[in-house]
């Protein structure tokens, strides 16, 4: 479904991605994990043409997407759930929701989008509680539901996540990860960027680890649980 | 040097010596002048006419403001746009009746703005949209002078009249209730901001575009993650500032002799009616804009006229030096969460 081929972003002169190659299968739940700064974020930001690539393709179904802009993306259907959830704060929480399916309302039309509401204030209840309020007054995990929300109401087939867990109490967390595994049973693919390592690894398929820039150990999710040097690097074991 | 007070009792102790000290000043003066309080009604009220033309330019500086970083130091030229494309379309020997006429002129002068609006954005800032903002700004000042000189060559240096829009004739409908005096021009002014804003409260709040107008304005970045187009929506927002100061332009047409280089003065009473306000505020930009025309009105009547102009330029440095987020709200920015 989505393929990165020798992949490199800069920021100015500083080399943020090193020749990174990746894929995502359809209906695969991957992970990326590494500590901080070591580019998965820009990733992310890659794929969606925030960060473009400046070599190495980028390849979705099969079609060359490096190049085209972020609405673009968004509308071939690559959603991404930014780092810090990145919600429009000063408006209510239905707006938010409403411009999460900005680039198909006109061809969807209102009562697709409203049935489509209905399934997020599904999955997350307390977001329905609080739909006229502010989203700047949502809590934190509230915010990080919302900023969920909104990327999936633009109906992606890739869904990324960037640090969905960051900051958040263990159980809503786990609240966030169960919602992550439905959507994926509902037919998107998920591709999600952690730190927490140990719960990106038990809910995913595959997974790559990076560090510097590049991606330096990839596998299934239960090999790199029990390889070594990400126990001794991300899982915080000594090796005993 | 002194600190500002920062805790609220000192605040309000400090707003009321001010505003005692002001009326003691505005009235000490005035009775040098033998001024009435009809008088000072009648400033008022004349204030508010002028305030209300800074409230729609103010909303135009607001617009691209929040929206694009710039602020658009063109804005008063789309004023003198609109009223002078207004008039030249009124004079034009079109056969209708004088009303038909005048709708004729209305509309197209706001459209024929609104694209010039849109047409300086793809021209001029969009083309340079990677640029810092202080570049795009200076840009927006070499567009002001470009469209004065244009407006200079195509309609000279003389100003114009557009008749007044009840009575289709220069002389104006008065009103009078005791010693003052009000035009009928004053109701069309206040009547259009009202009907302006209610249009731009449905826009914004109401369609889905005027949401993502906003979305840009609070989170561009984000913004872009939900497939809206920022550069579309800085496109979008130069067109609805100018069309907001055609509309101001085309009202005051008939109260003042709309000429070339009207822009200047307007343009930056505009824009202190914005900072007043803000700078990211809407309702901010209409109450500053309306505050504006009083007080320069009140200041200008309890001393001399020609001292109009300085006031907003007082007003503007005391902003930006002693509070530069803006007298009413909390200058809350937009930006990242």
């Amino acid at each position: 479904m989505l393929r990165l081929e020798g992949v490199n972003t800069y920021y100015g002169r500083i080399q943020a991605l090193r020749d990174v190659s990746l894929t995502v299968a359809e209906g695969e739940i991957v992970a990326v994990i590494g500590p901080n700064g070591a580019g998965k974020t820009t990733l992310m930001n890659t794929i969606s043409a925030l960060a473009p690539a400046r070599s190495g393709t980028i390849a979705f179904d099969g079609q060359a997407i490096a190049g085209l802009s972020p609405e673009r993306i968004v509308r071939l259907g690559i959603s991404q759930v930014p780092e810090r959830r990145q919600i429009f704060g000063s408006m209510t929480v239905q707006e938010n929701l409403i411009l999460g399916a900005y680039h198909r309302y006109r061809r969807d039309g209102r009562q697709q989008i409203e049935r489509d509401l209905e399934f997020v204030f599904e999955i997350f209840p307390r977001l329905k509680d609080r739909v006229k309020q502010k989203a700047g007054t949502l809590s934190g995990g509230e915010q990080q539901m919302l900023a969920l929300g909104r990327a999936w109401m633009a109906k992606p087939r890739l869904l990324m996540m960037d640090e969905p867990s960051l900051g958040l109490a263990p159980l809503l967390v786990k609240e966030i990860f169960r919602v992550s595994g439905e959507l994926r049973d509902r037919g998107t693919t998920i591709l999600r960027v952690e730190q927490n390592a140990r719960a990106a690894l038990e809910l995913a398929d595959r997974a790559y680890v990076m560090e510097s820039g590049r991606v330096v150990l990839e596998g299934t999710a239960s090999t790199l649980a029990s390889d070594a040097r990400v126990q001794t690097a991300f899982l915080g074991r000594t090796g005993e | 040097m002194p600190r500002i007070p920062r805790s609220k009792l000192a605040r309000i102790a400090a707003i009321i010596v001010l505003t005692v000290a002001i009326t003691a000043l505005v009235i000490g003066l005035g009775s040098r002048k033998n001024l009435q309080p009809k008088h000072y009604v009648q400033l008022i009220l004349d204030g508010f006419r002028g305030g209300s033309i800074y409230a729609l330019m103010a909303l135009g500086y607001v617009t691209v403001y929040t929206v694009t970083g710039i602020i658009n130091f063109a804005q008063g030229e789309f004023v003198m746009l609109g009223a002078l494309i207004s008039i030249s379309v009124y004079n034009m020997p079109l056969p209708l009746p004088p009303a038909a006429r005048l709708v004729v002129a209305v509309g197209s002068s706001i459209l024929l703005t609104t694209l010039i609006g849109i047409i300086v954005e793809r021209v001029a800032i969009y083309p340079a949209r990677l640029s810092p903002t202080v570049t795009l700004i200076i840009i927006t000042i070499g567009v002001t002078i470009t469209l004065r000189a244009s407006a200079l060559l195509i309609w000279g240096a003389d100003p114009y009249v557009l008749p007044a829009f009840s009575t289709l004739v220069l002389e104006d409908h008065i009103f009078r209730f005791g010693g003052v005096t009000l035009q009928a021009q004053s109701l069309w002014i206040w009547g259009t901001l009202a009907v302006v804003l209610v249009l731009l409260y449905v826009f914004l709040e109401h369609t889905i575009t005027g949401k993502a107008l906003r979305a840009c304005a609070v989170n561009r970045r984000a913004a872009q993650l939900v497939g809206i187009n920022p550069s579309r929506m800085s496109m979008l927002s130069f067109g609805l500032a100018a069309a907001l100061g055609a509309i101001g332009g085309i009202v005051m047409g008939p109260v003042t002799r709309p000429i070339y280089d009207m822009g200047l003065m307007l343009g930056l009473r505009g824009f202190v009616a914005a900072i007043l306000g803000g700078l990211v505020s809407a309702p901010g930009a209409v109450v500053g804009g309306l505050l504006l025309g009083v007080v320069e009105n009140i200041a200008a009547g309890v001393t001399n006229p020609t001292y109009k102009s300085v006031v907003a330029f007082v007003i503007m440095i005391g902003i930006l030096l002693l509070r530069p987020q803006g007298i009413i709200g909390r200058g809350e920015t937009g930006g990242e969460q």
